[in-house]
């Protein structure tokens, strides 16, 4: 799961980690190819703290697709989206993974902190935030 | 589409305007009499008279775009610079300040700082600054391409932990 525009192309880069898995991958704007997987990308509606009738929306989509996928592992490189998609990941049983942006190098996002607790890994890609952040681990960076 | 000669690419994303950037390069077009420069602008309020803008284009008719500009300018957000590192295209990136109310917080002005010894990225701290490097912008360089996956360190690390369950 990755929002549209940078957390998704993060995520596309990253792909060789789910090599012959059955992979759903999901975004915010229709017409994103499927980087990996057979199956066409599921879409569910972009919300932000201000909109909150947009974030039911989003949460509902993503309850219907983790019903129907019944994922193992849920893997997201956020942003908003991706803090629903663990949580309710989680409570329905599936392993869960935050890998915070690039983007964010002297801090972990507001995201990845409200997240951080209640995912299995937490990644962030700047070596130097996982002082900052003990239950954070750093695998590298996407580039 | 196909483009003969240059075909300049502005993007602020999709999330928020930035009219401060949008306003400047279409400023630039217009004294420089440029007519090729296309912009995906967002939510931004500034209304162009010079450029050709779309507040929002689909993922393939943008991708399009990114593949065929000479030139990408973007605010600093990550798709916009990975996508130019990985196509081997020159990018000029202006932050969006948050002290302005152009974003949440600062992360952008941190993308900056932290991108911009990298070759092919230039990083304008203001509008003049932006200026400056679209009035060099023939002398303007893609770096090599970047590798379209992420080293494998990183993935066989993920992939190993998925594998654990």
């Amino acid at each position: 799961m990755a929002s549209a525009g940078g957390h998704w192309v993060q995520l596309s880069r990253l792909v060789a980690a789910f090599d012959g898995f059955d992979v759903q991958c999901v975004t915010t704007i229709k017409g994103a190819r499927a980087p990996c997987g057979g199956r066409p990308v599921a879409i569910v509606r972009d919300g932000s703290q201000t909109d909150p009738m947009a974030l039911v929306i989003m949460f509902a989509q993503l309850l219907f697709i983790v019903l129907k996928f019944r994922p193992s592992t849920i893997v997201t490189t956020g942003a908003a989206p991706g803090v629903f998609a663990v949580r309710l990941g989680k409570l329905l049983g599936a392993r869960t993974v935050w890998i915070d942006s690039i983007a964010n190098s002297e801090e972990l996002s507001l995201s990845g902190r409200l997240v951080r607790k209640h995912v299995d890994l937490c990644l962030t890609q700047w070596p130097h935030l996982t002082d900052a952040y003990p239950d954070v681990q750093c695998f590298g960076s996407v580039i | 589409m196909f483009w003969v000669g240059h075909l300049i690419l502005l993007s602020v994303g999709t999330q928020l305007p930035f009219d401060r950037l949008v306003r400047t390069v279409d400023d630039w077009a217009i004294a420089t009499g440029r007519s090729d420069v296309v912009a995906q602008i967002g939510p931004s309020t500034y209304v162009p008279r010079s450029l050709k803008a779309f507040p929002f284009l689909a993922p393939q008719a943008f991708q399009e775009l990114q593949l065929n500009a000479t030139i990408m300018i973007s605010h600093a957000g990550m798709g916009s610079i990975l996508t130019a590192m990985e196509y081997g295209k020159p990018i000029i990136i202006m932050a969006r300040d948050h002290r302005r109310g152009e974003h949440r917080n600062g992360h952008q002005l941190a993308t900056a700082e932290r991108f911009k010894a990298v070759p092919g990225i230039y990083v304008a701290s203001d509008e003049r600054g932006l200026v400056e490097h679209l009035t060099r912008l023939a002398e303007l360089t893609g770096s090599e391409k970047l590798p379209s996956r992420a080293p494998a360190s990183f993935t066989d690390r993920l992939r190993d932990f998925i594998l654990r369950a």
